[in-house]
């Protein structure tokens, strides 16, 4: 319990302390991993903790970022309310999708949420007059000042990627160290036996859907507010088999899982992009090799093989 | 032109959509339905099929029509085998497992669809129609006279297209025929039926495994070697038809190859026709719409009946 | 009368598991249901606590018709059900396994989840992987999730299977501890439990009520023996 706890807020403040010595470049790369790494905690909660893999995240992603930024471009909301508006719009989305895919399971559900996200992303499209579509918009820097603090700068943009990672990082570990966390994970090993003690599955697993929904909807309309900008693109299939790489990657059900598998997949297709523009190839390859020979991830092997305690 | 012409051509239109997303269909309906293996890379098969099928042709000297036929015959071959080598390495050892069958395709979708990018390249190529007349098609009117026939400008369609609708005719009639009157379809449906059991009596279940995933591989190549004349090679050019194939196996009811030939015809036609009155963006959301409900609510498929 | 069933239907596909069975539980008894292989044990005792719904008829608990609730809610109102082919948390510790089983009795508390341990038992074992014990301590903890639940209505599917002769003394003398406090359904084809442990016995054949009585009258009912004993 200690141990962990120290482990987690270590990390905490390294990637603190990482904001005064990284040079510019990774300085900027960090943020942006720190931000991403919110969106794979999200979905990890879903499919590492709860055992539902859905293949439809960047409808949450997308779902918080076209909240925020459409509510800065066209109501001319200030940050703080449009990140609000972005996070009801993603758990708005999340409840109501989560109520019908939850009827189905296993492949099904996997389908049912890709077709989900498939809609939302023609949705974006299709409104294409107010999202301008692929080519998407720009929030301009002087509709990115949160509270006197301009985010546009590296410095400000750091801090508030690191508090939001932080805040979802230590709250996820928090979560399932609670019943309904622990609940979670009896689904995910045995759902009809945890109906059988008396636990209201559905109503479990939709509330799993809503937080994750959440968590995905708050890192998209961070990443927009951030970085300044929304399009379509966040909401296509690749950015919901993103966080499932990451997750993947990193390990499944694993705390630190997210991040690692964040950090590393992002240096990774950074380092590709130098050498090729078919970048997203080492996405497949890292795919197929992790099925084939590494399914628990990087965290998830290190507690199998050496931390058994690791949350 | 008018509004019946119009709809006789967006029927033609969505005859031809029908019939390549006919075949393209049934060949993911193939590998579910035997295998119960989701293949999120079979767009990709497809894309192959449509780059291998130019590089054939433009490889071949003379008259289209012999590096058409080339095409015909290569495409699909050297695909199937990808395909059947990529299950015996991957899927295989995976031993079919749903879920990590499908994070293990999307892995592949991207491995072919980026590989081609690195050696094909990001254009847009074109093969020749091996034949290619146009057909403008006669309307009837109600004339002084009484009844005539006139020939609206625009109203056509080319031999290459009917062409391409009665191969598929011919194909599909093929599979049924293969699985049907023949010792391999015999065994395919066997192991289908049962694995276990099948493995018990002597069936070589992977053999079966590997074939099935070839064929359903190939008919997509196939399909994407009749379309290529009409549309065009392009490395991302996997991503429609995979979508509008699942939308089609799920509408027709899982694996069924009967339901997802008639959704096929239905999704074909009604996206032609639905295009001429609504965006093709808003067809298109209300078509993933529905196949996102069918499976809520009635998972059997449309066409489908519930299973004993 | 802690459960009554009236008229309670389950069919298949036109197959008649269960067949209009009206069948009263007395608080605080111990009741064995025997029967062929087939004769819709499982399927019966799974109308009782809800894991699938039934044709027709109704399930009445402690006084409410519970027929339209769903599991998790009967499984709250005091029943607790093991299951016939072991069904655990194999990726988690053994008090794990214990514990979710207690706590989502909130409000409601007997023994704490590592009593039920040792009444089984299985002490020591808490921090081990539920899938790395043997086959009959799996069983074993199986039924310590049940009594960690302090049910008043214990449902036990074939509890003895895969125990050696050691822990089936264990469990007969569990089983006549618990009696009086708890109701227990138990089914059951070791019939040296069932004549041990039982109170009373109901047999099941073809989905109907064959008989009931109490062990003595059951070994010596011939349309029982022809059914199912044998020549006994």
């Amino acid at each position: 319990m200690i141990r962990s706890l120290a482990l987690h807020l270590g990390l905490v403040a390294l990637l603190f302390a990482l904001h005064f010595v990284l040079p510019p470049y990774h300085h900027g790369n960090l943020a942006r991993v720190m931000v991403l790494a919110t969106y794979a905690i999200g979905y990890n909660l879903l499919f590492g903790y709860t055992g539902l893999l859905s293949l439809g995240h960047a409808l949450f992603f997308a779902a918080g970022m076209y909240g925020m930024a459409l509510s800065v471009q066209y109501l001319g909301a200030a940050p703080a309310p449009a990140l609000l508006l972005g996070l009801v719009a993603g758990l708005v989305v999340a409840g109501i999708t989560g109520a019908l895919a939850l009827r189905t399971t296993g492949v099904a559900f996997m389908i049912v949420t890709l077709m989900f996200a498939q809609a939302g992303y023609l949705t974006i499209l299709y409104f294409g007059e107010y999202t301008r579509g692929d080519e998407g918009f720009v929030i301009q820097q002087a509709q990115r000042v949160l509270w006197g603090l301009d985010l546009s700068q590296p410095t400000w943009r750091y801090m508030a990627a690191w508090a939001l990672f932080s805040a979802c990082l230590l709250g996820s570990l928090a979560l399932i160290r609670r019943p309904f966390g622990r609940t979670l994970i009896a689904i995910r090993e045995n759902e009809e036996r945890a109906r059988m003690l008396g636990y209201d599955t559905f109503a479990h697993k939709w509330v799993a859907v809503v937080l994750s929904g959440g968590i995905s909807a708050l890192a998209g309309a961070a990443y927009g507010l951030l970085f300044g900008y929304a399009g379509a693109s966040f909401a296509s299939v690749q950015y919901s088999i993103f966080p499932l790489l990451w997750v993947l990657l990193g390990g499944a059900g694993t705390i630190l899982g997210p991040f690692v598998g964040t950090l590393f997949m992002f240096y990774l297709i950074d380092l590709s992009s130098g050498i090729t523009t078919a970048y997203m190839l080492m996405a497949g390859v890292v795919l197929v090799l992790l099925t084939l020979f590494a399914p628990q991830g990087l965290i998830g092997e290190l507690r199998r093989r050496v931390w058994g305690w690791l949350p | 032109m008018e509004l019946g012409p119009y709809l006789l051509l967006a029927t033609l239109e969505g005859a031809v959509t029908a019939a390549v997303l006919a075949l393209t269909a049934s060949g993911l309906a193939l590998v579910f339905g035997v295998m119960r293996v989701v293949n999120v890379a079979h767009g990709e098969f497809f894309m192959l099929g449509a780059v291998i099928a130019w590089w054939v042709a433009s490889h071949i000297g003379g008259a289209p029509v012999w590096g058409f036929t080339a095409a015909l015959v290569l495409a699909p071959l050297i695909v199937g085998a990808i395909a059947a080598a990529a299950d015996m390495t991957v899927l295989k050892r995976l031993d079919y497992d749903p879920e990590r069958t499908i994070v293990a395709t999307i892995g592949l979708l991207y491995i072919l669809q980026q590989a081609t990018l690195m050696t094909y390249g990001p254009d847009a190529r074109p093969v020749e129609p091996p034949f290619n007349q146009r057909l403008a098609l006669p309307w009837i009117e109600w004339t002084e006279t009484g009844l005539g026939l006139y020939w609206p400008w625009g109203l056509s369609t080319t031999s290459y297209k009917l062409a391409v609708i009665g191969a598929a005719v011919v194909v599909l009639l093929g599979i049924w025929a293969l699985m049907t009157r023949t010792r391999i379809g015999l065994l395919m449906r066997a192991t289908q039926l049962d694995r276990d059991m099948a493995l018990a009596f002597g069936i070589p279940v992977e053999r079966v495994y590997a074939l099935v995933f070839g064929l359903g591989a190939a008919l997509a190549a196939l399909a994407a070697v009749l379309i290529v004349p009409i549309q065009q090679a392009h490395y991302l050019m996997g991503h429609d038809p995979l979508l509008l194939s699942f939308i089609v196996v799920i509408i027709g009811g899982l694996g069924s190859l009967p339901g997802t030939i008639l959704a096929a015809i239905f999704i074909g036609l009604t996206d032609g026709i639905i295009s001429v009155f609504f965006s093709p963006t808003l067809a298109k959301i209300l078509a993933t719409l529905l196949v996102a409900l069918v499976l809520v609510f009635r998972p059997q498929g449309l066409f489908g009946t519930r299973a004993a | 009368m802690i459960l009554t069933t009236k008229g309670l239907t389950r069919h298949f596909h036109g197959l008649k598991a269960v067949q209009s069975v009206d069948f009263t539980l007395q608080k605080g008894e111990v009741r064995a249901l025997i029967g062929p292989n087939g004769a819709g044990k499982t399927t019966f005792v799974s109308l009782l606590c809800g894991r699938i719904p039934p044709t027709s008829g109704s399930v009445t608990f402690d006084g409410a018709d519970i027929t339209a609730l769903p599991a998790h809610r009967r499984i709250r109102m005091g029943m607790a059900y093991t299951f016939q082919i072991t069904s655990i948390f194999a990726g988690l510790s053994v008090a794990e396994n214990v514990r979710l089983a207690a706590r989502s009795q909130a409000g409601r508390h007997g023994s704490t989840p590592l009593d039920a341990l040792d009444r089984v038992g299985l002490s020591g074992r808490d921090d081990m992987l539920a899938g790395d014990l043997s086959y009959g301590h799996q069983r074993l903890l199986e039924i310590a999730m049940g009594l960690a639940q302090s049910p008043r209505l214990l449902i036990l599917d074939e509890p003895t299977q895969g125990l050696s002769d050691g822990e089936i003394a264990g469990f007969k003398a569990l089983i006549r501890d618990l009696a009086g406090d708890t109701t227990i359904l138990l089914i059951e084809h070791n019939m040296s439990v069932v004549m041990e442990t039982a109170d009373r016995v109901s047999v099941l054949n073809f989905g109907e009520i064959l008989a009931e009585g109490t062990p003595a009258e059951i070994h010596a009912n011939p349309a029982v023996q022809a059914a199912y004993l044998g020549t006994g």
